[in-house]
Formats: structure tokens, C-alpha cells, sequence
């Protein structure tokens, strides 16, 4: 059964949650002017310093915003409401969908105030490349939900919230996200094309580049995403046999 | 409101059994309960009450036996939206106000009932706009019992849905239930209150070491679990002289005071009379249910172990 005010909820839900809001919308955007605005004629990374700064903050943003349902589903399970729902006629995979669409509603207003404040900071880039970029992060971020899912099923919710915001931050270093490259060589610099927040961040720049990721980057998105689903997966029937 | 569309078929749930390791929590319960029937499973805590319904609703799959409810298994009913249910757990959901989340619960099920309705019946109108978070308990209770009811279920669940809640509450949570039972639905609900069951059911199903013990009408239940206790002051008597006495089934000493638990309490008090001319400040009173399942479990035990209904 499909279920509009399911997922009207679920938004509702997380749109009251202030600190969800805080670090989705504004801790990245007063990092961007924070850092930005001093060097917005610097070049970083091959690209202008604006453009590269706000797209590692759009996907901080993102990111958090991705994992953010995995703290209702473990909230769900610990208060024991998750027995009440497997006693109603809503389907869990509908719950699931629920949730993940809400990963990504939460994600898009996220990245559209980095784009306003990139903007804000000279960034220019054409109608098409906002929306190649937008359907980049959006795709890039598909790991990061899957992840935020498999968390709360697997963990208890006052393990889950230090453990999820300690693996986003993790992820953001590896992959640029704090403005600084940890290497441009090296082995280092393989490990950080392994991880999805590198390319995740390097989307404006490939944008830029008039293109879409090298074959390398879909591969480690697509590879981080097929993993993390069957765990997802996996998290939620342990679960449901424990509920 | 809709009328009653109870389904035509019964809730039978045969030789149902499970155990968690070394407990075994039900044990080949047997049970058929009627459409429109108000039945309570009453028992004392750790009776198995609580996994018999978890079975019933599938949220936990039996060892052995089966359960069906109106013809189908218990997934397919919950799938149907045959089946409400409250929960000793389910804290309700964060960030949400009282009267969102019961539109929430109705937008699950085929044919809700008008979600002010259910507000106004079970008394949950006067917060219907307080946060969920902010709520007693006997509001979050009136809350779950809401959220159980707003599918318009023909089968209806409650596990000890007046646990911890104050005196004024349960009249109140009662006063609402019997509206809905009224209705024609099928109604299973668990207690540990004697009292409770007797007041509101149809029929009482007596459970006690994941077994059924007793099952009847609310009358003849409350007969045979209404033991009384008579409490009488002699000093110095060996209890075990006591215990054999017509009509009594234990006799405990404290103090100078011996309570003796009577199957027949007139019997008990004749025999005491003649038998100690001394018996002094004699008080005879209804029994309470631990001491009812303790008689009605006392062949079981007799057989089982060494307890043997003596002093403890």
C-alpha cells in the first residue's frame, strides 16, 4: 500500500529534529563563510577555491542529512514502536522507502544553500552543470543512506549517534571534505579515491571538467553501495527477528 | 462511527508453544475465542501472558503449534488491517503531536474510524495537540490505545494495557474499552487484576507457567479463584495441624497470626472452631489471585516437586 502521509511524517518528523537541521543546513553553511570568504580568489585543487569549498560542504551537509534516518529507525526500535508498526498493514520496505526518500529530501534544500551561498562567493557555473552536479551528489550519497539504515538497525541509539557522526567525519577527512587534501600522491592518495566522500566532493570539479566521473569513481560509489545494502539488508531482519 | 464488521471466524490458537532456552514460557496453550467475545488472560507475572499474545500477532513464531485468526495466519491478518494492538512497549513516536500520530496509525489501515472520534472515546482529545514526548503516563497510555483502535481492527490486543496507570485512569481507560467492545469486536485482553478480568470480560482464561489452568465464564473463574484467607490469632499451634484442616489448602505463620488459604472457607472456619477453642480475632477475606493460581496450580506442583503447600 502506498502511503503518502507515511512519508509526509517521516518528513515532519525529521524537520522538527533542530539538530538534524542544525548540522545539515547550518554548520556547513557557516563553515563555507567561515573558511570561504577569505579566499575567494584562491585556486584549490585545479579549481577556484569558492567552487571546491562548496561543494565539500554541500556534501557535508548531505551527508549527515543521508545517514539522518538511520537515528529515527533506531529510535523507532529502542522505544519499541517498531512492534507497533509490524502490527499495522504497513509494509517495512515501504517504511524503508520512506525513509530513504527522506534522506534525499533532507539532503536537496542542504545543497541548494551551499549552491546560494557558492553564488554569494562568485561561483558561476551554467543551468546544466548545477544539475549535472546535483545528480552527481545525489547519486554519491546513495552509500551514505544505506549506511545511516544498517546503523540503526544494527546499534542502539545512544551508540549509533556518536558512532555515525564519528564515520561521516571520518569519511569528510579521507575525501577533502575540510578543505585540505590529506595527499595528491601516493599510496594515501589511493585510499582516499577508494572512499565515496572523495568524489563526492570532486563532483564540481568534474562538473567544471564539462563531464561526469571517471569510470574509477562510479565503480567505488557503486562498489560502497552494493555492500552496504545487503548489510542494510541483513541489519533489518536481525532485527525484526529481535523486535 | 462505523458499526462492528466483525469477520466471521474465530481466534483459535492451537497447542501453541515456546520457549527461551532453558524457560519454557508457553506450554501447548490451547484456546478458541468467538467473534464479539471479551475474553481476559489473567495470570500473574511471568505466567507467559505476554508471549502468547506476541504469537498471536506474529511478532513471535512459535516453537510449535499454530495460531490462526478469522482463517489466516497472524501476518496475513495484520496485513489485512484485522488486528489492533497495544503493546506493553511503544513509546510514542518523537516529534510528533498526539493527534498527527493517530492519523499516522489510521493511514496504515484500509477503513479507519474518524480520527477525532477515537480521540473523543478515548479521552486523548483534551492533548491531541501536545507533543508525544510530553505526555504522563496515562495520557501516553490513552495515546497507544488510541493508536490501536483507529484501524476499526476486528480483533483487538491488549497486553496489561493498564499497568502503572493510577486508580481514576483505569475506570477511565475501561469506560472507553467497553464502548468498543460493544461494537462487536473481538477483544483479547491481559491482566494481572482479578478484579479487572471479572469486571470486563465475557470469559476469563487463566494462565499460570505458560499453561492454561482454568478457562470459563468470568463468574465461575472468580468462584473458583475467589479463595479466601483466614487470618486468626493462636500462639504456639504447629502448622502443619492447621494445614490438614477441612477446606484449607496452606497455612502460613507470622507471629503470633496463622493465614490459612481455604478452597472452603466455611468448612475451614467450623473445623478451626472445633478443633481450637483458643482461635481468637478471626478475620476471613477474599483471597488474592497469586494465592487463587497457587491453589488451582497446587496438583501440578504436588506432582512437579517437593513444595508441597506448606509454610513457605
Amino acid at each position: 500500500m502506498s502511503n503518502v502521509t507515511h512519508l509526509r511524517f517521516e518528513i515532519v518528523r525529521t524537520f522538527r529534529n533542530r539538530t538534524v537541521l542544525a548540522v545539515t543546513l547550518a554548520l556547513p553553511l557557516v563553515l563555507f563563510y567561515a573558511v570561504a570568504s577569505g579566499q575567494r580568489h584562491a585556486t584549490f585543487d585545479g579549481v577556484s577555491f569558492p567552487l571546491y569549498f562548496m561543494t565539500a560542504m554541500a556534501v557535508y551537509g548531505a551527508m549527515f542529512a543521508a545517514v539522518s534516518p538511520g537515528a529515527r529507525v533506531a529510535r523507532d526500535r529502542s522505544g519499541g514502536w517498531i512492534r507497533q508498526l509490524r502490527i499495522t498493514p504497513l509494509r517495512a520496505r515501504t517504511d524503508v522507502a520512506a525513509k530513504v526518500l527522506t534522506a534525499y529530501l533532507v539532503a536537496l534544500p542542504s545543497l541548494a544553500l551551499l549552491y546560494l551561498a557558492g553564488v554569494s562567493l562568485g561561483v558561476r557555473l551554467d543551468g546544466t552543470q548545477w544539475l549535472e552536479m546535483t545528480g552527481l551528489l545525489l547519486a554519491g550519497l546513495a552509500p551514505f543512506v544505506a549506511l545511516g539504515i544498517a546503523g540503526g538497525y544494527l546499534m542502539r541509539t545512544d551508540a549509533l549517534t556518536p558512532a555515525i557522526g564519528g564515520v561521516v567525519v571520518l569519511f569528510a577527512l579521507v575525501g577533502g571534505v575540510y578543505g585540505f587534501q590529506l595527499a595528491t600522491s601516493g599510496p594515501m592518495f589511493e585510499v582516499m579515491k577508494a572512499v565515496p566522500s572523495y568524489w563526492l566532493v570532486q563532483a564540481g570539479k568534474t562538473t567544471l571538467g564539462g563531464g561526469t566521473w571517471p569510470a574509477q569513481g562510479w565503480i567505488v560509489i557503486a562498489a560502497w553501495t552494493a555492500v552496504l545494502i545487503p548489510v542494510a539488508a541483513l541489519a533489518y531482519r536481525r532485527a525484526a527477528i529481535r523486535a | 462511527m462505523s458499526n462492528g464488521n466483525a469477520r466471521a471466524g474465530e481466534v483459535v490458537l492451537s497447542r501453541l508453544s515456546k520457549s527461551y532456552g532453558e524457560v519454557r514460557a508457553v506450554r501447548s496453550i490451547d484456546l478458541a475465542i468467538a467473534p464479539g467475545e471479551t475474553v481476559a488472560l489473567l495470570g500473574p507475572n511471568g505466567a507467559g501472558k505476554s508471549t502468547t499474545i506476541d504469537m498471536m500477532l506474529g511478532l513471535t513464531r512459535p516453537d510449535a503449534g499454530t495460531v490462526s485468526v478469522f482463517g489466516v495466519p497472524p501476518s496475513a491478518a495484520v496485513r489485512a488491517g484485522w488486528v489492533g494492538g497495544m503493546l506493553q512497549t511503544g513509546s510514542p513516536l518523537e516529534h510528533l503531536k498526539v493527534r498527527e500520530l493517530v492519523t499516522l496509525m489510521a493511514s496504515y489501515y484500509p477503513h479507519p474510524l474518524p480520527v477525532a472520534d477515537v480521540l473523543r472515546l478515548t479521552g486523548a482529545a483534551q492533548f491531541a495537540g501536545q507533543r508525544t514526548t510530553k505526555l504522563s503516563g496515562g495520557q501516553a497510555q490513552r495515546v497507544r490505545f488510541a493508536a490501536a483502535l483507529v484501524g476499526d481492527p476486528d480483533l483487538l490486543v491488549l497486553d496489561e494495557p493498564t499497568a502503572g496507570i493510577d486508580v481514576e485512569g483505569r475506570r477511565e481507560f475501561w469506560h472507553a474499552m467497553r464502548a468498543v467492545a460493544g461494537r462487536g469486536k473481538t477483544v483479547l485482553f491481559a491482566t494481572h487484576y482479578l478484579e479487572e478480568a471479572d469486571a470486563y470480560a465475557d470469559r476469563i482464561v487463566l494462565i499460570a507457567r505458560g499453561r492454561v489452568i482454568a478457562d470459563g465464564p468470568a463468574t465461575e473463574i472468580k468462584a473458583r479463584a475467589g479463595a479466601r484467607t483466614i487470618r486468626v490469632t493462636l500462639p504456639g499451634t504447629d502448622t502443619a495441624l492447621l494445614g490438614v484442616l477441612p477446606g484449607v489448602v496452606s497455612a502460613e505463620r507470622h507471629g503470633d497470626a496463622v493465614l490459612l488459604s481455604c478452597s472452603d472457607s466455611d468448612a475451614a472456619l467450623r473445623g478451626l472452631l472445633g478443633a481450637f477453642p483458643g482461635a481468637r480475632d478471626i478475620e476471613v477475606r477474599g483471597g488474592s489471585l497469586e494465592e487463587a493460581v497457587l491453589e488451582l496450580t497446587a496438583d501440578e506442583e504436588l506432582a512437579g516437586a517437593s513444595t508441597g503447600g506448606e509454610t513457605r
